[in-house]
């Protein structure tokens, strides 16, 4: 049996600044910080009712990352069978960090880029803690 | 008697492609319609939003044409405008695209570089033919339809 992942999903907007900050945080965890043990699937996979993504997502830890308070990534996963382990909008980071302000969609600029830095390791770390309990399990 | 409205907008739909640097190809060549190309009459709808219940987007899609735009074959984008909203005015599939056009290089989904950015555009400009094309076959309300008019 292959061993269980953590899927990174972010939200696929292209409406909002915070949604590009929340797929440069995704690829910073599964490609950087956590290879190893995380990785993102396509949402509109889910959206679209996949049985192979819907199977990742049963089989497997699921973190949402959402770049805004319409939740499209949490919502299609719990779609998929169950809700995320952890779930998160970019949002709540920028309302925390007023400091650090996206610039825009095709280019964050340097406080998106620490943003992303910021999100990034917040869930580097998340990720590590469920897979300390999920080993325990 | 009922006269249809011609919409004012198309729609142009992007596959999430998150996995995929064709995705990220599909995402940033739309964007770049929406404030370069093609400003003020390309509206972008968000895919995953058909499926978390917004019926504005379904609504926005079974009214006014609609372009998907799929970074691969699965045509995520084609497909789920299909299911929700009706068939799509046209349709990308950029993987075809690059096999089409002899690009065969490792391309990035997480950091777009140069070649990366320059089949972005080229995609773009596909999207902008597309878009075009339905302004030429009379699809939308465009300004220069409200010139003639006058």
């Amino acid at each position: 049996m292959p061993e269980r992942k953590v899927y990174v999903i972010p939200c696929s907007g292209i409406g909002k600044a915070s949604a590009s900050v929340g797929r440069q945080a995704t690829y910073r965890v599964v490609e950087e910080l956590l290879p190893e043990k995380a990785d993102t699937m396509c949402l509109a996979l889910l959206t679209l009712e996949d049985p192979g993504a819907q199977e990742k997502v049963r089989e497997n830890w699921v973190v949402a990352i959402d770049g805004c308070a319409k939740d499209c990534a949490r919502k299609n996963v719990e779609a998929a069978g169950k809700p995320p382990e952890i779930a998160h909008r970019v949002q709540d980071y920028m309302k925390k960090h007023k400091n650090l302000k996206p610039q825009a969609v095709l280019d964050i600029g340097e406080e998106g880029k620490k943003l992303v830095e910021l999100i990034s390791q917040e869930l580097a770390e998340e990720i590590d803690v469920l897979l300390k309990g999920g080993e325990r399990k | 008697m009922t006269m249809r409205t011609k919409p004012k907008f198309v729609g142009v739909l992007s596959c999430s492609g998150e996995e995929e640097p064709e995705g990220t190809i599909a995402r940033n060549a739309v964007r770049l319609v929406m404030e370069k190309y093609r400003p003020g009459i390309t509206v972008s709808l968000c895919l995953p939003l058909y499926l978390a219940g917004d019926s504005g987007e379904r609504e926005f899609a079974k009214l006014a044409p609609v372009i998907a735009v799929d970074g691969c074959e699965k045509a995520c984008a084609k497909l789920s405008t299909e299911k929700y909203s009706g068939k799509v005015s046209g349709a990308i599939d950029i993987r075809a695209l690059l096999r089409e056009w002899g690009v065969d290089d490792h391309l990035s989904r997480s950091r777009p570089g140069e070649l990366e950015w320059e089949l972005t555009e080229r995609v773009a400009q596909e999207i902008v033919k597309k878009i075009d094309s339905l302004i030429q076959e009379g699809e939308l309300a465009t300004k220069p339809e409200k010139e003639e008019a006058n």
